[in-house]
């Protein structure tokens, strides 16, 4: 269909590339997301004023201006760390800043969804869970997370698609992903457009997938209720 | 830590950028908007060659990275002999119309399914009561479907105009000195991210509130029939 001569597999191995930083991104972003979305309900006023600056903050400003800031400026950072701690040249690489980034990132998203699906779940079963003598993080474990979980898979789904797509900022810091992957086999080929069309084709596909999977993961979660009459 | 000099020093780089991005967004916005809603209109169609083209391109400009839609026009549309010898090319071999162009057709993609939901939640009743008064479809639309959809839609597209204006900090990449151009420009001079970063980060945060805030303003107005009268 698309000729991408012999570049290929070089542009799947930059989607596999492209689907790792997704993924570790994504689990990032669901643990600060959880974090966040428990501070922004905690009764300390500290804790929600800082997640409450913190899912602010993040949305307000562009990913690829917080991507370049966690780049360069955490490059800064580590080399006057390690010169402190005599450690040498320790070397940023573009997966760590930019997985870490995405997942800050879409960390505010995310404390932002699960808030609305924690506030969901009845707070009688938290009540009735403590009375059994569950500790805390039981009953986090057992009641509140399966629970809200299925209140959240839609934005949760939003959200993954739309860091998806993010990771080809990912390209702009260097990293070997699949858009910087086209750009080298475009620049060698002189035919840009065929292997941006073809990386385009892979994020659609992908994003396809994604959806396909979300809808099951959706239906699933909500084998439990009712059926409409 | 942070060295204000050489923000005070770049302001006018910035200010620069500030308007770039200001220009390029709400341009790409008003055009994407004029297009979205006769494709949104037509994605409500029940004939599938009317919805079934429409459908396709939002479903390709949805589930693709911005970047690499700017990246097929930018880059792209000189492997075309046909392209570069049409009157065209003088425009598509610049920057700022390649971004324009991308940002466009992205934002009317997003729009246009804006305009399907809220169009399609338009109660039957409102239409059928229009139709029985003897109003024409055209009529119907101009003065029923369409005015409650752009007040349902205000929410969601409210999103759409801050999507934008982050997606558009992209366009830096193709050498357009916008926000984020004019902040990797001064990162390279003075090696100094925090600053260069952290200024265009503030920008985009007013502009991002000062948007929340008119939608939310105009959400007010236009939404003033639905508000529990008090006393």
């Amino acid at each position: 269909m698309l000729d991408l001569g012999g570049y290929g597999p070089s542009i799947l191995e930059g989607a596999v590339l492209t689907v790792e930083a997704a993924l570790v991104g994504l689990a990032v972003a669901i643990v600060l997301g959880l974090l966040g979305a428990i501070a922004k309900l905690s009764a300390s006023p500290a804790l929600r004023l800082l997640a409450g600056a913190y899912t602010t903050i993040v949305r307000g400003v562009p990913d690829l201006v917080l991507m370049l800031l966690v780049f360069f400026g955490g490059q800064m950072l580590v080399n006057d760390l390690a010169a402190r701690l005599e450690l040498g040249h320790l070397d940023v690489d573009p997966f760590t800043a930019g997985v870490s980034t995405l997942g800050f990132i879409y960390g505010a998203y995310m404390a932002e969804t699960f808030r609305g699906a924690i506030l969901a779940v009845p707070r009688g079963q938290l009540e009735a869970a403590r009375a059994f003598g569950m500790s805390p993080v039981l009953v986090l474990r057992r009641v509140l997370i399966p629970q809200m979980l299925r209140h959240a898979l839609p934005g949760l789904g939003n959200n993954w698609l739309v860091l998806l797509k993010a990771t080809a900022l990912l390209s702009v810091i260097g990293l070997d992903d699949m858009v910087r992957k086209a750009a080298l086999a475009a620049g060698a080929t002189r035919r840009p457009f065929t292997f941006y069309l073809a990386v385009a084709l892979v994020f659609l596909a992908l994003t396809t997938v994604s959806t396909l999977l979300l809808a099951a993961a959706e239906r699933r979660a909500r084998r439990g209720e009712a059926l409409p009459a | 830590m942070i060295d204000l000099e050489i923000v005070l020093a770049n302001l006018p780089l910035y200010l620069r950028g500030l308007w770039t991005t200001v220009w390029l967004t709400f341009l790409s916005l008003a055009l994407g908007l004029v297009l979205a809603v006769p494709l949104g209109l037509a994605r409500t169609s029940r004939n599938p060659l009317i919805n079934g083209p429409v459908w396709a391109y939002t479903y390709f400009f949805r589930g693709t990275p911005l970047l690499v839609q700017l990246f097929m026009i930018y880059y792209g549309a000189g492997q075309f002999e046909a392209i570069r010898a049409s009157p065209l090319w003088p425009l598509l071999s610049q920057a700022w119309f390649c971004a324009l162009l991308a940002f466009t057709l992205n934002t009317a993609a997003y729009t246009a399914e804006i305009v399907r939901g809220a169009v399609l939640a338009t109660p039957a009743g409102e239409i059928e009561a229009a139709r029985a008064l003897g109003m024409s479809r055209a009529l119907v639309l101009r003065r029923i479907v369409l005015p409650s959809a752009f007040r349902r839609a205000l929410p969601a597209y409210g999103n759409e105009i801050v999507f934008m204006l982050h997606g558009s900090a992209v366009a830096s990449v193709v050498t357009i000195v916008d926000l984020t151009g004019a902040a990797r420009i001064v990162n390279s001079r003075y090696y100094s991210p925090y600053e260069a970063f952290l200024t265009a980060a503030a920008f985009y945060m007013v502009l991002t509130f000062a948007i929340v805030g008119l939608v939310k303003l105009l959400e007010r107005r236009w939404h003033a029939h639905l508000r529990p009268r008090l006393g």
